[in-house]
């Protein structure tokens, strides 16, 4: 059995067993990356020299009886939109960050070093996490490890692809709208948007703010839950993380949740939704039922008909404020034929932005602007509230909702990057649990009778997550659907 | 259309930096004529990913000022970003509080040559400083910017359109800069950038059929950085509006022109147009995503209250009215805050408020003069030398010897009064028997003198007081010499 066949929690048993050693580890990852990456081009950047050096160094702590840490040896991947201080490019997928070296890290990859992983190397996206299929990259597309003709879903579709395809064991995303858990259902792995606050958002670069989570990407729950824990928890640095503990998500794992009531929304299986998904999700729904869940039908007014025009007042009106810093005046790519400063501005922002991040702008200072603010950002934030309520509603009466995490399963490489509005719909299930800030997680729930992988979405009220992983991995237990791997690896192996 | 004399009405926004050791958002030092971008981390860079954290000592110095100025605290402090394009601003938005300022409805009592007057503040609200941009020497195709300041906490504090001309104006600057430095809040040195004026200037010229007040164009000046740029400024603008109106009285009206910003050049004495109406910025402000709107606990601005020391005024006023002090003497005792703490302190341990004054004017500020030294560095207490003050108050020892010999011994060896008096034996007396004495012995060694007493030559007492003195050497009390003196030349 290859490495690279092994899960976080396994390498991190062997590596504490010493049948396995951090260098080991990280060589398989690398073998796997040459291998495999030239075809799904998960990575925009690795560092082969930095994670020898450094898992190297780990298997020296180990053997000198050190505890290394919660992550000791294990190799990550981390969504290009997160700094590190080490030397590596941090582009967001945006030209008009090439060649940019961020000076710190981020919160989470000092949690990640301070707990003795090893990253390998950095994944793409949407540019500045703006998409649904990792298309908007300016380094080039990422293409979905169960058939290179589609997309990986998006923004982390690289962090997505990088973990279906066995190149890394587990990985970060971020999710604005969906960023995690839509590749991670397209690509058939666990992905989890965890309770915005839970993890920092220190050195995520910003997309919308008040909508952005870090989240961890695995193929099983457990590893899910070992890189939730080893990211969570309170900065001081961001003032809207939240003082909260964070539990062992590990421990009482393999316990399940009983009694069980499962909100089923019916906006969640309205029109636009795939058939092979609906029936894929239903069955999953039977199997909750046969543990012994209640499926209790719900409703959620607003969160459908109103959230992809909410999420995408609130998202667009914050990323045009967020991205106003790149003008080429301090960092970042500069135009060269310019005139003036105010040339010098249009011009590196026109030459350095690609298309949609330049659409999203454009409808979040259209929406800022003076005479439209109240009616469309202040309405917006008034249409958020009452999300909210309606999933404050919902959890008086269900423990958590379900429902498919994309209409439909990975859609062709191209097909929708013409019709903005399509792409935007990828998202229908997802943002509204961004929009409500609350808790919510993706994990493979079956196949296409074409081979795609089809995701669950579990959501749960505010820093519930241990309980959230413990819905999931009931669900895993049952039917080992995460321990598929897609062609590609095996036809390699 | 009257013939009303036009009136000047002014309201003023200024700025100061608050005095915290770090910036607004993060823990950069706050200094002053350091080498450019020394003191710049990636959050005050706006580089990306980065997050800001409220600074609490400048929401502190913020409420701390807000209830000087008597203003109303609406309860919750929420943040804003107000976008605008300029390289000395890193984010290209500027983290500020719109419409939810921290302190609404205050006022500022000023004393002017007219009188006293009180203006309203309509706001006071917290933001950032941007960098500072300089464009190159010798006229090269460039510009450097230096993000030192970018990030310093800045009050900016918004007056009502009550003042009514450019003494007024700089008055009213003036009394809060005095204010801000009373209460610790900034030190406003305008040198350095830590205080900046900007006032709005527009004549009232009579009013419409329905009684509605009827405006020139309001023009704001920016960035004005001293007291004298404030008053000519204004001087200068209310001259020109005048013109203008004269004029075209029909055409320069507020309605059919709005609000213009303009620059001052103080070597020409000129101002000069930099934005018209038309060119008005959106700024596009939406409440700041990346920090939590902030509820000033109750108790802890209660705390903040207790803290505020008496205002410079009203402390005048009362060493005026309840002291008796002259005018000019409660002036100089309560323009720096340390020495009306320390001639209060002196006034209360020795119970009586004229009698600190006297010592403090005739002793106390004499020292500080001559040595150049602050009232922080006067080496004694104000209880330590409130002992020397209450010796000669019962007259253990005189004024003179209190001034000549004991106070400067105090200052040279740290010892306290009464040791000083007890070792060198200063100590007067008021024994009636020994003084009586001498008296007499004055009297038969100057007998010429005291018949020129006698004979109406009433100067002649005081010498015979003098001598009388210098004959117990200074020791006997002179109350008890002159009680005597008199009875003796039946006076
Ligand atoms: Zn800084």
């Amino acid at each position: 059995m290859a490495v690279t066949d092994l899960t976080a929690c396994e390498i991190r048993k062997a590596i504490a067993e010493r049948r396995l050693s951090a260098v080991e580890a990280t060589e398989g990852c690398l073998r796997a990356i040459g291998r495999l990456d030239p075809k799904i081009k998960a990575f925009l950047s690795t560092d082969p020299d930095g994670g020898r050096r450094r898992a190297a160094e780990i298997d020296r702590r180990l053997a000198a009886g050190e505890n290394v840490g919660l992550l000791a040896g294990i190799p990550v991947a981390v969504k290009d939109n997160m700094c590190t201080a080490d030397g590596q490019p941090t582009t967001c997928a945006s030209r008009i960050l090439g060649g940019w070296r961020a000076p710190y890290d981020a919160h989470v990859v000092e949690r990640l070093k301070a707990e003795g992983a090893v990253i390998v190397g950095k994944t793409n996206l949407d540019e500045f996490a703006m998409g649904s299929s990792t298309e908007n990259s300016a380094y080039g597309a990422t293409r979905n490890p169960w058939d290179l003709g589609r997309v990986p879903g998006g923004s982390s579709g690289g962090s997505a692809a990088a973990v279906a395809a066995r190149l890394v064991p587990i990985a970060l995303g971020s999710d604005t709208g969906g960023s995690i858990r839509q590749p991670a259902a397209l690509c058939g792995v666990v992905g989890m948007k965890p309770t915005y606050g839970r993890v920092s958002r220190y050195g995520l670069v910003a997309f919308a703010s008040s909508l952005d989570q870090i989240g961890p990407f695995g193929r099983t729950v457990a590893d899910a839950a070992l890189l939730l824990r080893a990211t969570a928890g309170h900065d001081p640095r961001d003032s809207t993380s939240v003082r909260e503990p964070v539990p062992d998500y590990l421990e009482g794992l393999e316990e399940p949740v009983r009694p069980l009531r499962i909100g089923v929304p019916r906006e969640f299986f309205s029109a636009g939704i795939d058939p092979e998904v609906e029936s894929v999700v239903r069955e999953a729904l039977a199997v909750y039922e046969r543990l012994g869940a209640a499926l209790v039908p719900i409703t959620l007014p607003h969160s459908t008909d109103y959230s992809i025009a909410t999420y995408y007042i609130v998202a667009t009106s914050e990323a045009s404020s967020n991205l106003a810093r790149y003008d080429g005046v301090h960092y970042g790519y500069r135009s060269s034929d310019h005139t003036d400063m105010i040339d010098m501005y249009m011009r590196s922002r026109a030459q350095g932005f690609g298309d949609e991040v330049k659409r999203r702008i454009m409808l979040g200072t259209y929406a800022l602007s003076s005479g439209y603010y109240d009616a469309y950002y202040k309405k917006a934030l008034a249409v958020r509230r009452l999300i909210r309520r309606d999933f404050e509603q919902a959890f008086a009466k269900v423990d958590c909702i379900m429902g498919p995490t994309s209409p439909t399963p990975a859609f062709h490489v191209g097909e929708r990057t013409a019709d903005p509005l399509a792409m935007y719909l990828s998202d229908v299930y997802t943002v509204s649990a961004n929009l409500a800030a609350i808790a919510g997680i993706s994990i493979p729930c079956g196949f296409t009778a074409g081979g795609l992988p089809i995701g669950l979405q579990i959501i749960t009220d505010v820093f519930t997550e241990g309980r959230l992983l413990r819905i999931a991995r009931m669900y895993e237990r049952e039917t080992g659907w995460t321990k598929r791997a897609p062609p590609i690896v095996e036809d390699a192996a | 259309m009257s013939a009303a004399e036009p009136v000047p009405t002014i309201g003023l926004e200024v700025h100061m930096h608050l005095k915290t050791r770090t910036k607004m958002f993060c823990g950069c030092k706050v200094e002053y004529d350091v080498r450019p971008n020394s003191n710049v981390c990636p959050v005050c860079l706006g580089m990306p990913g980065v997050l800001p954290v409220m600074n609490g000592k400048a929401l502190e110095l913020a409420v701390r000022m807000a209830l000087a100025l008597g203003c109303t605290l609406p309860g919750l402090a929420k943040w804003d970003r107000k976008h605008y394009y300029y390289p000395d601003l890193p984010k290209n938005y500027q983290i500020s509080e719109y419409d939810q300022p921290l302190g609404v409805k205050g006022c500022l009592d000023i004393e002017t040559s007219q009188g006293p007057r009180r203006i309203g503040i309509i706001r006071v609200h917290l933001e950032e400083d941007a960098g500072k941009l300089m464009h190159a020497e010798g006229g090269g195709n460039y510009s450097v910017v230096d993000l030192n300041r970018t990030g310093t906490p800045l009050l900016e504090i918004v007056s009502e359109p009550d003042v009514h001309g450019a003494e007024e104006a700089r008055v009213y600057a003036e009394t809060l800069r005095q204010l801000a430095v009373y209460l610790g809040v900034g030190d406003c040195n305008m040198q350095l950038g830590q205080m900046r004026c900007e006032p709005n200037i527009s004549l009232c010229i009579g009013a419409d059929a329905q009684g509605k007040p009827r405006y020139t164009p309001i023009s704001e000046i920016k960035n004005l950085n001293s007291f004298r740029s404030v008053e000519r400024a204004v001087t200068f603008e209310i001259a020109r509006h005048r013109e203008e109106y004269e004029a075209d009285p029909a055409g320069y009206t507020l309605e059919k022109q709005g609000k213009s910003t303009r620059g001052w050049r103080d070597d020409e004495g000129v101002s000069f147009l930099q934005r018209s109406k038309e060119e008005a910025h959106d700024y596009r402000y939406f409440p700041e995503p990346d920090l939590v709107p902030f509820v000033p606990d109750r108790q802890w601005v209660e705390e903040i209250r207790r803290t505020i020391p008496d205002l410079p005024e009203i402390r005048r006023r009362r060493l005026i009215n309840d002291a008796g002090l002259s005018e000019y003497d409660a002036g100089v005792l309560t323009a720096d805050r340390l020495i009306a703490d320390y001639h209060e302190a002196l006034a209360e341990y020795v119970r009586d408020a004229k009698m600190a004054a006297n010592w403090m004017m005739q002793d106390v500020m004499q020292i500080l003069n001559e040595r150049k030294i602050a009232i922080s560095e006067f080496p004694l207490t104000p209880q330590a030398f409130g002992d020397l003050v209450n010796l000669v108050a019962s007259a253990v020892i005189n004024r003179n010897t209190a001034r000549e010999v004991v106070l400067p011994r105090m200052l040279a060896t740290g010892k306290s009064a009464g040791e000083i008096v007890k070792e060198e034996g200063l100590a007067q007396t008021s024994d009636e028997s020994a003084i009586e004495a001498i008296v007499d012995q004055v009297l038969a060694t100057n007998a010429k003198i005291a018949e020129d007493y006698k004979g109406g030559k009433k100067a002649a007492f005081g010498r015979l007081m003098g001598e009388s003195m210098k004959a117990s050497s200074g020791k006997a009390n002179p109350q008890v010499v002159k009680a005597i003196l008199a009875r003796k030349l039946g006076g």
